[in-house]
């Protein structure tokens, strides 16, 4: 019973929704990473790696700045240089695609670790630096409900579903995407009719670094305003089952970004509900959550998604 | 270059390139590399106790290359030895609990088996939803190394917990504490290192030598050509990931019946994910493993004494991260040292 009042509790809660869009957000923009890189074929697990990256090159920017913009930028600029990094060893050299991947993510946790105490003067966390100030939307702002839900936003939740636009419209509507698709799906064909297939596949590749960088400077910088170590907490690899869950298509990762930032808000308002006085020491199985709905979302849907069919595939001239 | 040499050359040199670019990173936050890898040096080997204290560290490291190496020899790439060897440690650990009253020589390996068999279990969640639905395993076991994280953390301060400061288990029996091989000074030697190795020749005998083992081999090398030729995919696909859990399991038995006594919530602190470089350094081979984790428990070690110095230990996961980046796409290592495009 007190479970039901509380399930009530949080659902009829502005703030919840807002949680959730917050919580989305960075799956939105890392799982449009991963479907640009994948359309072309090549499979990007440093996702994870990169939003790390993004989230402590925009701290460490907007604490040399002031500016929380200039920190994103930075992350993007830096996000760029990993995913190329990831493209030059996949691409060019024909390596392990996951296991390229591997390495950047350790990349990430130590460059980032590693650099905590030189700069900051401390392991763990940075203080507080700023972050991007929110946006108030005066005709939302009438009502009560819609004022905290969805009123007063971070400006880079409203990047995140143009980018959904934007990617969907570069993907499907343009001449470029239609080489995306083909020389992710048959690049023997692609190369065949004249497509530089590298040139395609580092572009899928790149976007994933800006995107990524997007994602967790968003972690940092666009929500809590300084960064913790190894913050970006498995969202990397959320985003990787949301991308498959979402059919390898902008729009459906989207959908399945939101789901995912959904069970991480339910599972954050549930421990921390006043009705069910969680003990602090109980909180750890609720972490848990977001966790096992990936997994079994991941089992349930898999098998009717279909990802691109060179998917992992280094092409060979 | 015949391939042999070569798949022998490419980790070492991966691991020179490494080490020089760390170098530049050191100098970069203003401190002397020579200064930094000395202190290395010193920390991992500079003493008896520093010796011990490094095949202390490589132990458990040689049992999570062998579950990465294992998988990877089967087509599986098992990014979750960390989890399957923070649930494998906490089975154990409940099971050694309650074994006061059994002599020495059945609760300890009794306890070894019961670590195994929980991260072998733990990891056929990944093989079994691989078989039968297509999940990527890597995927799978990251979203299982993340609840394994939660649940340690949870069991290891309210179920199990005792005490206070650092969330902790109680003592397991002393009939399953693994006898120290020898005492320096303070380091107990672990004989978990003794299991390892015998591990790693278990594994080199069953992938050479059995059937079992060729069909795991061929099922990794190429599924369809193996499926044709009659080897079931879905079985071998649970199976490897099993022994690979399995694997991972024991290295986090052993940690709490060699080492620590105890469950510790931080006890598998990367080692899981250390496999992965091991395993790869060691290109799959069950006697390159050892040496590579000699290799990572050295530098795990010595980076301690790095800190003292001034340099963060995270110059291992660099240093790290650099050699998996180099094994992965080894043509760069070739076009480096041969100083000709290699079939670019």
């Amino acid at each position: 019973m007190r479970l039901f009042l509380a399930l009530i509790d949080i659902f009829t809660n502005p703030a919840f929704y807002k949680l959730t869009l917050t919580a989305a957000t960075p799956l939105i923009f890392a799982s449009l990473g991963g479907v640009f890189s994948e359309t072309t074929g090549v499979v990007n697990i440093a996702l994870e790696g990169i939003m790390l990256m993004g989230a402590f090159v925009s701290v460490v920017f907007t604490w040399l700045t002031g500016n929380a913009w200039i920190g994103v930028f930075f992350a993007v600029l830096v996000g760029l240089g990993m995913a190329w990094l990831h493209a030059w060893a996949s691409i060019t050299w024909r390596g392990n695609q996951i296991v390229s991947g591997t390495a950047l993510i350790l990349l990430a946790q130590g460059v980032t670790g590693f650099l905590m105490e030189p700069i900051f003067g401390r392991p763990g966390q940075t203080d507080i630096v700023g972050k991007i100030a929110e946006v108030k939307i005066p005709f939302l702002m009438k009502n009560r409900f819609l004022a905290q839900s969805i009123g007063e936003l971070s400006p880079m939740i409203y990047v995140a579903f143009a980018s959904v636009f934007v990617a969907w419209f570069v993907i499907y509507k343009t001449k470029l995407g239609l080489r995306m698709r083909a020389v992710g799906e048959n690049p023997e064909a692609a190369d065949t009719l004249g497509v530089n297939v590298y040139a395609v596949r580092y572009f899928g590749v790149l976007m994933s670094g800006v995107m990524a960088s997007l994602g967790g400077a968003f972690l940092s910088v666009g929500e809590v305003g300084n960064f913790r170590e190894l913050m970006s907490g498995g969202r990397g690899f959320i985003a990787l089952a949301a991308m498959i869950l979402g059919n390898w298509n902008p729009v459906g990762a989207m959908w399945a970004s939101l789901l995912f930032g959904f069970s991480e808000a339910f599972a954050n308002q549930l421990q921390s509900s006043p009705l069910l006085r969680v003990a602090s020491t109980t909180k750890p199985l609720f972490n848990m959550f977001p966790f096992i709905v990936t997994l079994i979302v991941i089992a349930g849907f898999i098998g009717k998604t279909r990802p691109p069919a060179a998917d992992g595939v280094p092409y060979e001239k | 270059m015949n391939q042999k040499l070569w798949s022998f050359l490419v980790p070492v040199l991966s691991v020179v390139v490494a080490l020089i670019i760390a170098s530049f990173v050191i100098l970069m936050i203003g401190k002397n590399p020579i200064t930094a890898y000395a202190a290395l040096i010193r920390g991992a080997l500079g003493s008896k106790m520093a010796i011990a204290s490094t095949i202390v560290k490589t132990t458990p490291l040689i049992l999570t290359g062998l579950a990465v190496g294992f998988g990877f020899r089967a087509g599986l790439f098992n990014i979750g030895a960390e989890g399957q060897m923070i649930v494998g440690a906490m089975v154990a650990t409940a099971f050694a609990i309650n074994v006061g009253w059994m002599p020495a020589v059945l609760a300890i390996p009794l306890t070894m088996l019961v670590g195994m068999v929980a991260g072998a279990a733990y990891a056929s969640i990944a093989g079994f939803l691989k078989a039968k639905t297509g999940a990527h395993e890597v995927v799978t076991t990251i979203m299982l190394n993340w609840i394994a994280d939660y649940l340690s953390s949870y069991v290891v301060t309210v179920p199990m917990g005792v005490g206070f400061g650092t969330p902790k288990s109680p003592e397991i029996a002393s009939s399953a504490k693994l006898p120290p091989l020898m005492v320096v000074q303070a380091t107990e030697l672990t004989s978990g290192i003794i299991v390892a190795v015998l591990a790693a020749i278990l594994m080199k005998i069953l992938l050479d030598k059995t059937s079992k083992g060729y069909e795991l081999k061929a099922a990794g090398f190429n599924p369809y050509a193996a499926e044709y030729g009659g080897i079931k995919l879905a079985d071998n696909i649970v199976l490897a990931m099993a022994i690979s859990g399995a694997l991972a399991g024991l290295a986090g038995t052993l940690e709490v019946m060699g080492v620590h006594h105890r469950f510790l919530g931080t006890l598998s602190g990367g080692k899981g994910f250390d496999g992965i470089s091991i395993a790869l350094i060691g290109q799959n081979n069950p006697i390159g493993i050892i040496f590579a984790a000699l290799l990572m428990g050295a530098l795990r070690n010595g980076s301690n004494e790095m800190q003292f110095v001034g340099v963060p230990k995270h110059i291992i996961m660099i240093v790290q991260a650099i050699i998996i980046f180099l094994v992965a796409a080894d043509r760069i290592v070739r076009a480096i040292f041969l100083r000709k495009k290699v079939a670019k």
